[in-house]
């Protein structure tokens, strides 16, 4: 084995030739070699990162007709494959999906490339974010012959530039088992929470960062008032409320009812939650793990629309009436965890028995809250964590 | 062609690859914030700069960085010295594991973190948990490998005669140290520092999970006012803020590195490994092994153990459970399916960086105008600091900046690339070049120019001056880089999570989605895929550490 290097590598290993030509440094030489290797890897990476290929499930040969469609989404989104599949089978369209982070973030994400849109269609737009989705004019009017069979209070577009697809709650859930052993009743409605008897026991996200955290802002400005809304969360914020980022934080790491175990005994999550806590199928409706506090919810109702300036606007018509099509509302909850709009729409068992939908949820209509958003968030901010 | 000349050419393919993909994006979305409409507008610039909160803000980015660079710096080296000059068994194995914590997704430090000193965790007195320290904490754990690996792969071939003839005439382990060890140490050292530094500055995912709702950086005001407000004047004005503080840094780092004007006798890696010696030496290896292992180790546990914890005990139920999530599952995507898409896209990142940040160090580490006057080799230096700077810039700058730059640049043809399956790899490239610039130009500097005009004197071809000559030497650094550039892709660093991007199900991204579902079983299958990740992660690293290409073996 020759010395790879050092001032001692012996000469003689190499054979004698004439030097290299004058006034080109062997150094920069070499140099070049290493150049060039590398510009042919360049090359080579640069075609081998456009293969890559996605993993969506729709995204499979072209149909028959070779039409596709662009769907930009957000991070929730989920579909069984063998029902998008139906879709590509009975349309020829096949669907292309795009993910832009949080419903915020991919509204932002079409706002900004309104005048060279990224996708055919949008879904996941919700009613606390619509207002600012519609004044950009992101939105071609379309409605869809499906909506017939959805009831009027979720139709949130008199001009149908969106179609509602789906709807959850955002509520308050308790750990049974902790209220059990401390034999302390469940709270009855938002003032129960402030109250003394439940000291330290809430954990919350940050309406700032948190989608379900800004739906639990805007249950309580339903709730006590655009005036008295923050003395109620000054009165929480004095006893012992936690506020976190997220909702992974909250609910897999503060949240006593779940597999964090952490102190906090109620989370401000969403009413399907109470599902994936049971194990045991033959849990009785009022024994399961964790419970949804029906009289804290907020409504979300997630929308969908055909984006103006879109290159195949036919086929994401048609997309839309999928959206809205039986086969793609009965995958809906055990997908997303949130109910179908669509009426007559069989449930899973686990959502019929374990997850009722809450009567009187609150909202605030989505005018109301694009005009107030920011200046509550930053009202709320300047409370709660200054 | 005259050497500069040669030099332009060189660094023009590095150069134009962070001008397309990183300049033009961030210069259209901040040019969009301060000229709208077309009437330039800098109130906003003037509103950040004075507002007490925005200016608080910055400066807390700053300090927590640098807080956080020290730290990892101070704990990291006794690991470098370890694993490049201590000849102990599993040598192999602790500098594959030490890379781990690189790939994992912020979201799986965070929880990790929580579960070791979150409220009612076995850690809970050390207050780690949340807040300023806990991301300082998480930071070191995380950037550790960069100092262990990016010093280590100078260390390794630094000849130890030298500290052995200090040793002789009289001078002690510290003294030697400081005054022969340190200095040669140094350009590395002040790589990794400013590295480590700009992944700190730019942290998100850790200093929103871990360091609770009331701390904000840089980063996360520039997402808030990008991502959730489309407020652009202000985050446009922020992220300006943030590139004058990153080339500002940056220069210190160059000023601090200096030039090397002597070059290094580098020896293989075998010869300065020593076996310890003795009780002292072998306590101190036991202390260096101790503290690499307690940084490290605690958080990996902490996956591992809550991706086998079930209702019913111990067991293998989420793995099975997870590798069950076939093709009609929630994700559509089985986790061996998401470790495929993660291979490639790694695979065509680290292509992609090894070519870029190759390039760029051979070009970076000439030394300018040799032929030349003062004049030209001023000239060349600042060209060759601008360089430097310029391409380290992309770990610097937000990556909601980038991710919605791309939205409004690449929107056109040929450069339509918003849709693109090649979006990702080549934005996990731009942050994985710099990793390959700064593990090779240390080395590639300390490079005698003599033993290359030595070899042609002598005969060899430039293709055999290469192969002899500089191959060997750059061979493991080069590894290095390309290991962390891997393993940065593997991660899905920054970048790519701001983007609207094809819907790839990586293994991060499935973790990801495991994590933001409610119930135990998700929860137990997040862990378990993490734990996937982790031990792939030092699998290939330990690949990596056994490649020997033919007189590399050498080293």
């Amino acid at each position: 084995m020759p010395e790879p290097t050092g001032r001692s590598r012996r000469p003689r290993r190499y054979r004698p030739r004439p030097p290299a030509r004058p006034g080109r440094g062997v150094g920069r030489r070499s140099a070049g070699v290493l150049a060039a290797v590398l510009a042919l890897a360049v090359a080579g990476a640069a075609c081998g990162g456009g293969s890559s290929r996605t993993g969506e499930a729709g995204d499979g040969p072209p149909g028959p007709r070779g039409r596709t469609v662009t769907l930009l989404t957000h991070d929730s989104f989920a579909v069984s494959p063998e029902v998008l599949r139906s879709f590509t089978e009975k349309s020829g369209i096949r669907v292309k999906v795009l993910r832009a982070g949080d419903a915020g973030s991919m509204v932002n994400q079409a706002v900004l490339t309104r005048e060279r849109p990224l996708a055919d269609a949008l879904f996941g737009v919700d009613n606390t974010f619509l207002s600012r989705a519609l004044d950009a004019g992101i939105f071609e009017p379309y409605r869809s012959p499906a909506l017939a069979r959805v009831p009027e209070r979720f139709r949130l577009d008199p001009r149908h530039r969106v179609t509602p697809v789906d709807y959850g709650d955002v509520c308050v859930n308790a750990d049974r088992r902790w209220f059990r052993e401390h034999d302390l009743a469940l709270p009855a409605s938002l003032a129960d929470l402030a109250r003394p008897a439940y000291r330290d026991l809430l954990v919350v996200e940050n309406p700032a960062t948190s989608s379900p955290g800004l739906a639990f802002l805007l249950a309580t400005v339903a709730r006590f008032g655009g005036d008295r809304w923050l003395d109620w969360w000054e009165r929480l914020r004095a006893n012992g409320v936690k506020v976190v980022s997220g909702w992974e934080e909250a609910y897999s790491g503060e949240f006593s009812g779940s597999s964090g175990r952490g102190p906090r005994p109620l989370v401000v999550s969403y009413a399907s939650s109470p599902t994936a806590e049971v194990t045991d199928d033959s849990t009785a409706p009022d024994e399961t793990p964790t419970v949804a506090l029906l009289s804290t919810c907020f409504r979300q109702i997630e929308l969908a629309g055909v984006l103006e300036g879109a290159r195949h606007p036919e086929a994401a018509r048609e997309l839309i009436d999928f959206l809205l099509s039986e086969r793609f509302q009965a995958d809906v909850p055990g997908r997303m965890y949130v109910y179908p709009v669509r009426e007559g729409t069989p449930l899973p068992e686990s959502f019929e028995r374990y997850a009722p939908v809450p009567e009187n949820p609150f909202t605030v209509s989505p005018a109301r809250i694009g005009a107030n958003r920011e200046a509550w968030i930053e009202d709320w901010t300047r409370v709660m964590l200054r | 062609m005259t050497p500069a000349r040669r030099a332009l050419l060189l660094a023009a393919v590095p150069a134009a690859f962070v001008a397309v993909f990183f300049a033009y994006p961030v210069a259209a979305i901040v040019g969009r914030g301060l000229v709208p409409g077309g009437h330039p507008d800098l109130s906003a610039l003037g509103r950040v700069v004075t507002d007490p909160r925005l200016r608080g803000i910055a400066w807390f980015t700053v300090a927590q960085a640098a807080l956080s660079t020290a730290l990892t710096l101070v704990l990291g080296l006794p690991g470098a010295h370890l694993l490049a000059r201590v000849d102990v068994p599993g040598r192999s194995v602790l500098r594959a594991l030490v890379v781990v914590p690189f790939v994992l997704p912020t979201m799986v430090v965070g929880t990790a973190f929580r579960s070791l000193f979150g409220p009612g965790a076995p850690m809970a007195a050390l207050g780690l948990g949340s807040g300023v320290w806990a991301i300082v904490a998480a930071h070191v754990f995380f950037n550790h490998a960069v100092v262990v690996r990016t010093v280590g792969g100078l260390w390794a071939h630094l000849d130890p005669r030298q500290e052995e003839a200090a040793r002789t005439l009289g001078a002690g382990r510290i003294r030697t140290f400081c005054s022969v060890t340190l200095p040669q140490l140094r350009p590395a050292i002040v790589s990794a520092a400013s590295i480590v530094f700009l992944f700190c500055f730019t942290s998100f995912g850790i200093v929103l999970v871990l360091g609770g709702p009331r701390i904000s950086t840089l980063e996360t005001e520039i997402y808030r006012q990008t991502a959730e407000l489309l407020n652009l004047r202000v985050a446009a004005a922020l992220s300006v803020v943030q590139l004058v503080a990153v080339v500002a840094a940056l220069a210190v780092g160059r000023r601090a590195r200096g030039r090397r004007e002597v070059t290094l006798a580098l020896q293989p890696a075998r010869r300065t490994a020593r076996r310890p010696r003795g009780i002292v030496g072998w306590a101190a290896t036991g202390a260096q092994a101790a503290l690499v292992l307690a940084l490290v180790v605690p958080p990996l546990v902490a996956l591992v153990a809550r991706s086998v914890q079930t209702p019913t005990g111990l067991g293998w139920d989420h793995y099975r459970a997870l590798a069950g999530r076939g093709a009609s599952s929630i994700l559509f995507a089985s986790p061996a399916a998401a470790l495929a898409a993660s291979l490639r896209n790694a695979v065509a990142a680290t292509a992609v960086a090894v070519a870029v940040g190759g390039l760029a160090a051979v070009v970076l580490a000439r030394r300018p105008g040799a032929a030349g006057g003062p004049a030209a080799r001023r000239r060349g230096r600042a060209g060759l600091a601008a360089l430097d700077t310029f391409l380290m810039l992309p770990l610097g700058v937000s990556a909601v900046t980038v991710g919605f730059g791309f939205l409004i640049a690449l929107d056109r043809p040929p450069l339509d690339l918003r849709t693109s399956p090649a979006l990702i790899p080549l934005a996990h490239a731009l942050v994985a070049a710099p990793l390959v610039v700064r593990a090779l130009v240390p080395v590639l500097e300390s490079i005698d120019p003599h033993l290359r005009e030595a070899a042609g004197t002598l005969g060899a071809s430039p293709l055999r001056v290469w192969r002899e000559v500089d191959l060997p030497i750059v061979a493991r650094a080069l590894l290095v880089g390309a290991g962390l550039a891997f393993a940065v892709s593997l991660g899905e660093f920054g970048a790519t999570l701001f983007i609207a991007r094809p819907d790839t199900v990586t293994l991060p991204v499935l973790i990801f989605r495991l994590l933001s579902q409610p119930g135990p079983e998700a929860f137990g299958q997040a862990m378990a895929a993490s734990s996937i990740l982790m031990v792939l992660t030092a699998g290939a690293m330990l690949l990596v550490e056994r490649i020997r290409v033919g007189e590399v073996g050498a080293f």
